[in-house]
């Protein structure tokens, strides 16, 4: 098991997070979150509220976020979960993190669809900038991750670094990407080159009215 | 056979499919959405669903089960304490296909609409849409439209002024392939692993909280009320007999201008990429073969795909299949072994880890991919592989099993000599003996 999170110290994170407790963006939200399921199935609420801690820590620590056991603890007693069936859901869904990551957090995409289109240079790019997979750079600031498809296969090679994509890469547009994150600066997310979402490149081949109004085609209908 | 003629912008439903214009209500209703919604509901629950099985509409998720009838399976007359669900599956993870994802994020109006009159058809009390945890923006956007929606009383109490009550909540996944089974994902939304379930009990008679529930994929619900609006008979005559309609292609890999666009099904796989990819990348000489419809369904040589129309039979014709559409091409530049492997290391990855079968097999199978990949194996290997490639098809709870089998066989199928070849060059004439573990 080479790619399992290497959890920190039971002790030392009861000691620096034992004392958990959903802080002032959070807290207003967790109501909103159980009522979108149905009376006494507030076990559906796990993943979201996952999510909302994890953010929360994310914010306490200046990084992306992750879970630790306390967190899960807390989170489970807010929806009446035995602590077990929480973990089982924080360690089954690859995206609530079981271990501290970075500021950034890089998930190169590696599937065959990111492969054919050079998901290769993606990860030398960041294997230039001294990234290694699985493992968080000595100033904190970024971990890297090769993840499975991401859905955005149009749009290949493509990298997820926090809440957003980055697609249609290179080499050099990746390490453009890192050096500027590296230098606190805000990338440009989405496509990399001449396209405009999932259009083809150089722009669309149907709906070209589309692209200056908000066309109407109902008059068109027969 | 004659040829199918490409789509007019006219006929396109996801006219905003690229985002150039508002997604938000505003936008959508001025390209039609949320047009008098109530009176498409007011011909009653029985004649949408009619309407539906007359389209031809057949799921967009890949398994391409028509869709009026899955929605028919539910109850008629909901029972006390056992109210229905439409689950909407958004969890669009399958490598090759995001067209869900252009739904969602730049027409999430017509989704919106779609599960309001998905929902009154079958007599559900809500709707829950999962969306991949992944899709972090495209969920903001979903987010955003359904609360536009509430404030403007077409959702909730008596919903679009229909007299029918209906209620949306987005539920976010974190990350798991197999939340796309549609059994897996009711567990997810339950709060647990999303771990497949035995069936029967089938959803529609035992689903979410144990409630009759209908599963349905994006594309399928979306493309609901724009069928109503024109009719079942403007949808049902595009395309072939039984593969009617429109479809979201999802082009990606080795062409010149990788895209997503709606177009007729039955299009030719040529008129596909001509038309809409700019071409194979260095000509129709360089192209190797395709992987039609999303990582599961096996690859097609080239000389078989060029010509081939591009729906649910003429795939199957060729041992593939339509799948989500999702259309991955690969030239000469290929490694052919290399990419079927990387989608074994996929699946292996992505296997839940219930059926021994999948659990162990997937791993077994893509080890033995990669030593095939550097030609560090033995010639009767690759009727190894093959052989339990087919003790894992049809043995475990879901289809990730097959899944994960059909790209081998499929490789095995086409491209056996290339697999030979590596063999023979790596090893001559006396290959070495290596276990698969």
């Amino acid at each position: 098991m080479a790619d399992a999170p290497h959890i920190p110290d039971e002790a030392e994170m009861r000691a620096r997070w034992g004392g958990f407790a959903w802080d002032d963006q959070s807290a207003p939200q967790v109501d909103g979150i159980i009522a979108r399921y149905p009376p006494g199935r507030q076990h559906s609420a796990i993943m979201p509220l996952l999510y909302l801690a994890q953010a929360q820590v994310g914010r306490e620590t200046g990084t992306y976020g992750w879970l630790p056991v306390p967190v899960i603890e807390h989170v489970a007693r807010t929806v009446d979960m035995p602590y077990i069936r929480a973990l089982e859901v924080v360690s089954f869904y690859t995206m609530f993190n079981q271990a501290p990551v970075g500021r950034h957090l890089v998930q190169v995409c590696g599937t065959t669809p990111c492969m054919l289109r050079g998901s290769d240079d993606v990860m030398a790019a960041c294997k230039n900038k001294g990234l290694i997979k699985g493992k968080t750079t000595p100033d904190g600031l970024f971990t890297l991750m090769e993840v499975e498809c991401m859905g955005t296969c149009a749009n290949a090679p493509m990298v997820q670094i926090n809440d957003d994509n980055y697609e249609d890469l290179t080499y050099d547009s990746m390490t453009e990407i890192l050096e500027t994150l590296a230098a606190g600066g805000t990338p440009k997310p989405g496509p990399q080159i001449d396209r405009h979402a999932s259009a083809p490149e150089g722009g669309p081949t149907t709906l070209k009215a589309m692209v200056s109004e908000n066309h109407d085609y109902r008059g068109e209908w027969a | 056979m004659s040829a199918i003629q490409p789509l007019a912008d006219k006929d396109r439903i996801f006219t905003n499919i690229y985002g150039f214009q508002d997604w938000k209500l505003a936008g959508a209703r001025a390209r039609g959405d949320w047009d008098d919604t109530k009176s498409l509901m007011a011909v009653g629950q029985d004649a949408i669903i009619d309407a539906i099985k007359a389209s031809g509409l057949r799921g967009r998720g890949g398994a391409g089960f028509p869709t009026g009838m899955k929605w028919s399976f539910m109850p008629k007359e909901p029972k006390p304490g056992k109210p229905s669900f439409l689950v909407i599956n958004a969890d669009e993870s399958e490598p090759g296909s995001c067209k869900d994802r252009e739904i969602i994020r730049h027409e999430p109006h017509k989704l919106i609409e779609g599960a309001l009159i998905a929902g009154f058809a079958m007599r559900a009390r809500a709707a829950y849409i999962y969306i991949r945890g992944e899709f972090i923006r495209e969920a903001e956007h979903l987010f955003a439209a359904v609360a536009e929606a509430y404030d403007a009383g077409l959702l909730g109490k008596n919903a679009a002024g229909s007299g029918y009550d209906f209620d949306v909540f987005v539920h976010r996944g974190a990350g798991a392939y197999i939340c796309g089974e549609e059994t897996a994902q009711i567990e997810s939304l339950e709060g647990k692993k999303g771990q497949p379930r035995l069936k029967p009990p089938f959803p529609a008679g035992a689903g979410l909280y144990g409630c009759p529930t209908t599963v349905n994929n994006v594309e399928s619900i979306a493309v609901a009320p724009t069928i109503l609006r024109r009719g079942a008979a403007w949808f049902a005559g595009i395309g072939r007999d039984k593969n009617q309609g429109t479809k979201l292609f999802q082009i990606s890999g080795h062409v010149n201008r990788p895209c997503v666009v709606e177009e007729a099904m039955g299009i030719s796989f040529r008129e596909l990429i001509d038309r809409h990819a700019g071409g194979i990348r260095g000509g129709w000489d360089n192209l190797l073969a395709v992987i039609p419809g999303g990582s599961s369904v096996p690859l097609v040589p080239a000389a078989q795909i060029m010509d081939a129309p591009m729906d649910f039979d003429g795939l199957r014709d060729l041992k593939s299949g339509l799948g989500t559409a999702a259309v991955i091409v690969m030239d000469k530049s290929t490694d052919i072994v290399r990419a079927i492997s990387r989608l074994s290391y996929f699946y292996k990855h992505e296997s839940c880890g219930q059926c021994t079968p999948c659990r162990e097999g997937t791993g077994w199978m893509w080890r033995v991919m990669e030593r095939l990949r550097e030609g560090n194996a033995q010639l009767h290997e690759i009727d190894l592989l093959e052989e339990v490639t087919r003790q894992v098809e049809g043995h475990t709870i879901c289809a990730l099993g097959d899944a994960a089998a059909w790209p081998i066989q499929g490789l095995i199928r086409h491209f056996r000599p290339e697999i030979e070849r590596r063999i023979v060059e790596k090893q001559g004439s006396a290959p070495l003996a290596v276990a698969a573990e």
